[in-house]
């Protein structure tokens, strides 16, 4: 028997189906995190050259990613939404930004708190660094927009253009910048000459990159309910809402 | 139908000159200040001075996007050309060229004066107007996309730098990289053809884009 997809691109639907799946996904991230957190602090052992300074890659290393998955899911809704005129795609992608931008200024963040031991140095302008930097006024430039826009409709295509423009650009401003930075002198410690990883480590890093995801998804589900109010607050359904919550 | 575009435009920014001034002298005197600030080191400015140059440029194109489309928004005729049976990507392509070519042209021909008061060999010069010529027209273009999305918002000129610059940072990289590489005897043609590339293909996407952000803008 075929399932029909199409129901839950009706707000109305998903506002529901969202509702049930948001426990799971918060349950499974509060666990995953214990895990993770806990093979990070007491099982992965300490690494020989950069002492314990290194734990910080439990976090930094799955906010980078997800930071950078994140921008590619939020273009790929919003070209949905852009294309088949789909509202709940647009909310989608409008929910996805903020949860973004905070992975991109996490995985900026630690990735200082990192390079001081280790680098001497809060910033170095290495390609990984300066392209996440990037990122993140990306994904402002994108909320900014969106916010400067009072009818959702309009916000929600001009956002999408704004975010597929982007994706465009991504590949084009990383490697300009790598090769900006192999003409300068290049950075003198490498992100990518990284000691061969003990597996405790590797497992520890993806049980908190799968705890990301999960927060990730508990996290945008949740604002993706919020703006579903928000925009159908004069629809009968949202009306009935509120008299079964009164 | 472009080169109506482009005429018609042309005509109006020489009906007012200030406008096209007041961009150019912003270009002179943010490269001015820079001494100013870092001190007259002659070697220092030396190197500092293609990207100084180029930051430049990107700042006083940027500031001129506003009036790309909203005068013509205002009195109604960016509605007429959305109604026209002309390809609206064209007309786009028109209005971007123009753009170029009342602040984009001005900054390429001053370009080396104001290398020469940063003590840049004729080479060097040579090479900084060459990837100001290739370069700007790509930041008009890329622009043109930023402009068409905040027409009519408020705070619209904030907003633009804020969505426009990071896109210009490839073109910024490859332009102030091409002087360098010249002047480090390493060759200034793959910079080039870098920006020549950025160009084609800007003109290509960019215009389409645009004209998807007008029909946006003007629902």
């Amino acid at each position: 028997m075929a399932i029909n997809w199409f129901k839950y691109s009706s707000p109305a639907s998903f506002y529901f189906l969202a509702g049930k799946m948001i426990p799971l996904f918060t349950i499974a991230a509060i666990i995953l995190f214990a895990v993770g957190l806990y093979i990070g602090f007491f099982v992965a052992p300490t690494d020989f050259q950069q002492g314990e300074a290194y734990r910080i890659i439990f976090i930094h290393v799955p906010a980078a990613w997800m930071s950078m998955f994140l921008y590619v899911m939020m273009a790929i809704w919003a070209g949905i939404g852009l294309a088949f005129n789909t509202r709940l795609s647009s909310m989608m992608a409008t929910a996805i930004a903020p949860t973004g931008a905070m992975f991109t200024f996490l995985a900026l963040w630690t990735g200082a708190l990192w390079g001081k031991p280790m680098w001497g140095a809060w910033w170095v302008w290495d390609a990984r660094l300066t392209s996440e930097l990037i990122l993140l006024f990306l994904y402002i430039g994108f909320m900014s927009l969106q916010a400067a826009i009072d009818d959702p409709r309009r916000a929600d295509k001009a956002g999408a253009v704004i975010a597929l423009v982007g994706v465009v650009n991504i590949p084009i401003i990383y490697f300009s910048v790598k090769w900006w930075n192999t003409l300068h002198q290049g950075a003198t410690v490498s992100v990518t000459q990284s000691p061969k990883m003990a597996t405790t480590m590797l497992t520890g890093m993806l049980i908190m990159s799968i705890a990301c995801w999960m927060y990730a998804i508990a996290v945008i589900l949740i604002r993706t309910r919020t703006i579903i109010l928000e925009r159908e607050r004069h629809t009968a359904w949202v009306g009935e809402l509120r008299g079964v919550a009164q | 139908m472009s080169l109506w575009v482009i005429q018609r435009d042309l005509l109006l920014a020489m009906r007012r000159r200030s406008d096209v001034l007041t961009t150019l002298f912003f270009f002179i005197i943010v490269v001015s200040l820079f001494p100013l600030g870092v001190g007259p080191e002659i070697n220092m400015l030396r190197t500092m001075a293609p990207g100084v140059v180029w930051v430049a440029a990107l700042l006083a194109s940027m500031l001129s996007l506003g009036r790309m489309f909203s005068s013509d928004y205002l009195d109604g005729t960016l509605e007429q050309m959305l109604l026209s049976p002309q390809s609206l990507a064209m007309l786009v392509l028109g209005k971007a060229l123009a753009h170029w070519l009342v602040t984009g042209v001005p900054l390429v021909l001053m370009s080396p004066v104001l290398g020469i008061q940063y003590d840049l060999s004729t080479d060097a010069l040579l090479v900084l107007t060459a990837s100001l010529l290739l370069g700007t027209p790509v930041l008009s273009l890329i622009g043109a996309i930023g402009a068409a999305l905040t027409l009519g918002l408020r705070g619209g000129g904030v907003l633009v730098s804020l969505l426009v610059l990071p896109l210009y940072i490839p073109v910024l990289i490859f332009g102030a990289g091409a002087v360098e590489a010249s002047a480090a005897g390493l060759g200034a043609s793959a910079h080039l053809s870098l920006l020549g590339a950025f160009l084609l293909t800007s003109l290509v996407l960019a215009p389409w884009a645009t004209a998807v952000s007008l029909r946006i803008s003007m629902e």
